[in-house]
């Protein structure tokens, strides 16, 4: 009875593993793809004030005009990005929904869509309900970090877009301006479209990040995506933003408003005063990320696990390859001993499996008591062996 | 403010290597300028924040605010009756403050009493303090940037993308 497209979507191999870690207790997580923190009390406080108002219906589609301004107010002044709050930017149930929409908007049947991998988890199985056709494009061989040679050899005609997700989810590889600048001269040579999911983007540490639309010339083919969730920490409140030419937005806003119609008032209440007072909050836990990958970078090369060294966002994707253990069969041994979770590389890529992603979104005295455990798993292994 | 102080400001026990991981500084580098600091008196002392909410209720000490006016004095303005004040043992902080009063004391003691006493019998009849403002504090509720609550449970999901 259920459809054959959604059949067709492989279920996640590492779901398992998922229901094993949910069903411990005192387990210590590195495998938790959102902020510890919890989101400002300023923001958190707009939004009970609103409630208290009695802020409760629909907004416009869009999202709330004036959510709409202050961003294209925020957009100028921080990265000189002009969009037209009228008909150039939709407020999103996050990233994923824009991700969703983007996606639904541009593709064609058998239109082939490039992915960098490893990567996000929805953007295959998202590109495929749409009717489209991931291609994966494996960087391994290129430190995590995808080249324009790379790119280049995966574009034919069938290609309709690459997305690209950066600082990445889950090996937090960036990209600097000029080497964007060499993707974008091969997205306007083909003329396809780059849907930028940058929602890590202020997580940046060794560089500025910068936002792909604001290359010359490439902004009619950038559907630029970001949101709250990770900046703010304000996953729960499921709110994002997409932006990009008005016939792109437009066609995504057709889809948004028969499907979820508007983003809940309160988070996008919230959203608001994240924009204007939360600039000093985002600062304080960009360092104090910054001074937990330091640590856990140091860890890991103590314990002689390798990994690309992370640009941003909150993960370390490092290879257990040395060990002899599958990333699942090392994910499941280190919770079983040491009640430690981390993601199996599998779920961001079939061909991850000899990686884990640790995410270090998470207070200094449990990532100490963690890696004192994975140090001691692994201590216990090598005697084993 | 250096990044080593920030960092201890919020955790006095974390050690010089721990920090060294933390900045990618050397663990000498650290070692050297904490001791430093000390030496300069920029880091005066490691303490403990002890929640006394939670103690018995026979063993909690009484706080009070109190507000103090005082007449200064040549040349030396608040800072000698300010010294005169502080070096009691019973008072815990001493500000000297804009406004309607000069003052504002932190007074710790063992029940209202000995709080009471102190004010009547130190502080109110000294030579240059012409008024006292007394305010006993009945609950803690964050105290230097910490909000006195038992732990913060977690409330994520242990495992997600």
């Amino acid at each position: 009875m259920i459809s054959k497209k959604v059949q067709n979507i492989q279920p996640s191999g590492i779901r398992r593993f998922f229901d094993l870690v949910l069903g411990m207790k005192e387990v210590i997580s590195l495998g938790v793809g959102e902020p510890d923190f919890v989101t400002p009390w300023p923001i958190r406080e707009a939004g009970i004030y609103s409630l208290e108002e009695g802020f409760t219906s629909y907004t416009s589609n869009k999202g709330l005009y004036k959510l709409r301004l202050t961003l294209n107010r925020y957009l100028k002044n921080r990265y000189g990005l002009e969009y037209d709050p009228d008909n150039e930017i939709l407020i999103t149930v996050g990233v994923s929904e824009g991700v969703d929409l983007a996606l639904r908007a541009i593709i064609d049947p058998n239109d082939k869509i490039l992915i960098p991998s490893p990567s996000y988890v929805s953007y295959g199985p998202v590109t495929e309900l749409a009717g489209g056709r991931p291609i994966y494009i494996d960087t391994r061989s290129t430190g995590f970090k995808l080249t324009p040679q790379l790119l280049e050899k995966y574009i034919d005609k069938n290609t309709k877009a690459i997305i690209l997700n950066y600082p990445n989810n889950p090996t937090g590889i960036s990209y600097t301006k000029r080497e964007l600048e060499e993707f974008k001269k091969l997205i306007l040579k083909n003329k396809i479209f780059c849907i930028s999911d940058e929602i890590y983007g202020e997580l940046t540490y060794d560089f500025e990040h910068t936002p792909f639309a604001t290359l010359k010339e490439v902004k009619p083919y950038t559907i630029y995506l970001n949101g709250f969730s990770k900046a703010y920490a304000m996953t729960g409140w499921r709110v994002g933003f997409a932006c990009g030419p008005e016939e792109v937005i437009s066609a995504m806003n057709k889809i948004h408003q028969y499907t979820i119609m508007c983003v809940p008032i309160t988070s996008q209440i919230a959203a608001c005063e994240a924009l204007v007072g939360g600039r000093s909050y985002i600062e304080q836990m960009k360092k104090e990320y910054k001074r937990r990958r330091q640590y856990v970078l140091e860890r890991l090369n103590a314990l002689g696990l390798e990994f690309i060294r992370p640009q941003g966002a909150f993960y370390v994707f490092a290879s257990i390859k040395k060990t002899g253990l599958s990333a699942i069969e090392f994910a499941s041994q280190l919770l079983k001993q040491e009640k430690i979770a981390v993601v199996p590389g599998d779920a961001f890529g079939k061909k991850y499996s000899d990686y884990i992603r640790i995410s270090y979104a998470s207070k200094f005295d449990n990532l100490k008591e963690a890696f004192n455990r994975i140090e001691k798993f692994l201590k216990r292994r090598q005697k084993d062996v | 403010m250096d990044e080593i102080l920030e960092i201890l400001e919020k955790d006095a026990r974390i050690t010089a290597e721990e920090i060294s991981k933390m900045t990618g500084r050397d663990v000498s580098e650290v070692k050297r300028l904490i001791k430093r600091y000390e030496n300069q008196g920029i880091i005066l002392k490691y303490k403990t924040v002890i929640n006394k909410e939670l103690l018995r209720e026979d063993t909690k000490e009484v706080r009070a605010l109190i507000e103090v006016n005082v007449t200064p004095q040549k040349d030396l303005g608040f800072d000698k009756i300010a010294e005169r004040i502080y070096s009691f043992s019973e008072v815990v902080s001493c500000y000297l403050v804009s406004g309607t009063y000069d003052l504002l004391l932190v007074v710790e003691g063992k029940d209202l009493h000995t709080v009471s006493n102190f004010v009547a019998e130190k502080l109110a009849p000294m030579e240059n303090v012409r008024g006292t403002v007394t305010h006993f504090l009945l609950k803690k509720y964050k105290e230097d940037g910490i909000i006195l609550k038992h732990k913060e449970e977690n409330k994520r999901i242990a495992i997600s993308y």
